[in-house]
């Protein structure tokens, strides 16, 4: 049973591509939604996000998607899947738009790439980091399951995450930089790609997430 | 290993049907958008691209139901361009499924949008198109010159300096056409591709003039591009994505496989 999955809609950006992924890879119902109730009552929630980090964050304290977000986590105990900004929003704090605070519910900062980007042979690399990119997965999870390590996901960022806590780390990318690209702690899994434009290996990290039971 | 350099199939669209014109003349009818982006998808491209090609001759909207139902069916990235106009025509194809939009014309008259909607969607979803042609100065010094009009308005404006104001306003990435090679087979115009692509820091797309797969992987290594967008090579059939990413592989070309 899957269930119904909440995906959390502060008003920025299409959320139709998450809904319509979710649906495609088998999930009963999806909801795009920012009422309270309904993410109560969901038996998953997406948290996505895309666009610039300070009109999120802006958006995300005034309909209180921080609030669902926290109660999802801690008192529904329901699996979360957060996405792209939706896992920047989380972090501690962000450089982008001369620095925000973020919901701290992860330690960690979300930082500029930087220009010049250079990779390990001294050649540029464009800013956003734009595209397929290999996740090293660095440590078994079950949203991992069926998905070969290495997979290339579809990224399109030019801030990037850096948790405070190790640990957390379950995939990283290589550009320019060490780019964490999933973390996971209980019940969360958080993502800088996007699963829902990442073609199979997407799909099956979304279908591996509606049946998640939340557990590591 | 690192960050894969994309293949995009670009959908020309007229009327809801994939055409592809030979310098924007002379149309052949190449089938049914929504089928096409599928097909692409189960092929393994990188993302797809959908341009309305009669958009800023006649000021048609693009077809947003057509959108509607590519992002419903296809999960890898969608372009969509054509008499993109506005903050308003922006948010109607991001909410029709697209990721990106791309502003070609309204940048020029009015570069404002660019940073408008770069500020209010995000930088990751503006995608700047320009076409270029080559004016060579008096000397013979090759230069670039943005052209408007499906190629027929000049506009005074040198390409690379172009490129770079769009990238410091907040595009995301560069869409290059070559409206010199538009359509001729002859391959990209590899100079202004170099040019642009060493100018900004933004990914970017190389198009117009793909006749053979030889040609992308001039596009990736002498243009630099980031990424090549080609139609009628795999309309017709020609070649399909999996063969054009074996054949770049085999060139040394990191490709998603």
């Amino acid at each position: 049973m899957t269930g119904v999955v909440a995906v959390i809609d502060y008003g920025m950006g299409n959320l139709h591509s998450v809904a319509s992924a979710l649906e495609h890879v088998g999930a009963e119902r999806v909801v795009v939604t920012h009422d309270a109730e309904e993410i109560r009552r969901a038996d998953r929630v997406v948290f996505p996000g895309v666009g610039a980090i300070r009109d999120c964050m802006a958006e995300i304290r005034r309909l209180k998607c921080d609030e669902l977000l926290q109660q999802a986590l801690t008192e529904q105990h329901v699996p979360v899947l957060a996405i792209c900004v939706g896992l920047q929003a989380m972090m501690t704090r962000s450089e982008e738009n001369g620095g925000v605070d973020c919901l701290n519910m992860i330690d960690g900062e979300v930082r500029y790439f930087g220009n010049p980007l250079l990779d390990a042979d001294g050649g540029r690399l464009k800013v956003p980091h734009m595209g397929w990119n290999q996740v090293a997965q660095v440590r078994s999870h079950p949203l991992w399951q069926g998905i070969e390590d290495g997979a290339r996901f579809y990224f399109v960022h030019s801030y990037y995450v850096h948790a405070a806590e190790r640990d957390l780390v379950a995939g990283s990318v290589d550009y320019g930089v060490n780019v964490d690209a999933a973390l996971a702690r209980d019940n969360l899994f958080a993502v800088q790609f996007h699963p829902e434009k990442s073609a199979a290996a997407g799909l099956q990290l979304l279908k591996n997430f509606i049946h998640w039971n939340g557990q590591c | 290993m690192g960050l894969a350099k994309r293949i995009i199939p670009c959908l020309d669209v007229d009327n809801g049907r994939v055409v592809k014109g030979v310098n924007f003349v002379g149309i052949r009818d190449a089938g049914d958008p929504v089928e096409i982006a599928m097909r692409y998808n189960e092929q393994g491209a990188d993302e797809v691209t959908f341009l309305d090609i009669t958009a800023s001759h006649e000021g048609r909207e693009t077809t947003v139901h057509t959108v509607e139902q590519i992002a419903e069916h296809v999960f890898i990235p969608l372009t969509v361009g054509g008499g993109i106009r506005s903050i308003e025509d922006i948010r109607t194809m991001l909410n029709a499924g697209a990721d990106k939009v791309s502003i070609n014309t309204a940048a020029i008259h009015n570069p404002e949008l660019v940073r408008e909607s770069a500020q209010r969607f995000g930088s990751q979803c503006i995608v700047v198109a320009i076409d270029a042609k080559r004016v060579d100065d008096v000397d013979g010094q090759p230069r670039y010159e943005i052209f408007t009009h499906g190629g027929r308005k000049p506009t005074g404006i040198d390409a690379v300096e172009w490129a770079q104001k769009m990238a410091d306003l907040g595009a995301g990435e560069i869409l290059l056409t070559s409206m010199d090679r538009d359509g001729t087979r002859n391959g990209f115009e590899l100079g202004v591709t170099r040019a642009i692509s060493d100018a900004v820091q933004i990914p970017v797309i190389a198009s117009g003039g793909v006749g053979n797969l030889d040609h992308l992987v001039e596009g990736i290594i002498e243009g630099g591009a980031d990424a090549v967008l080609a139609a009628s090579i795999f309309h017709f059939g020609e070649h399909t994505v999996p063969e054009a990413k074996a054949y770049m592989a085999e060139r040394g070309i990191e490709v998603r496989r």
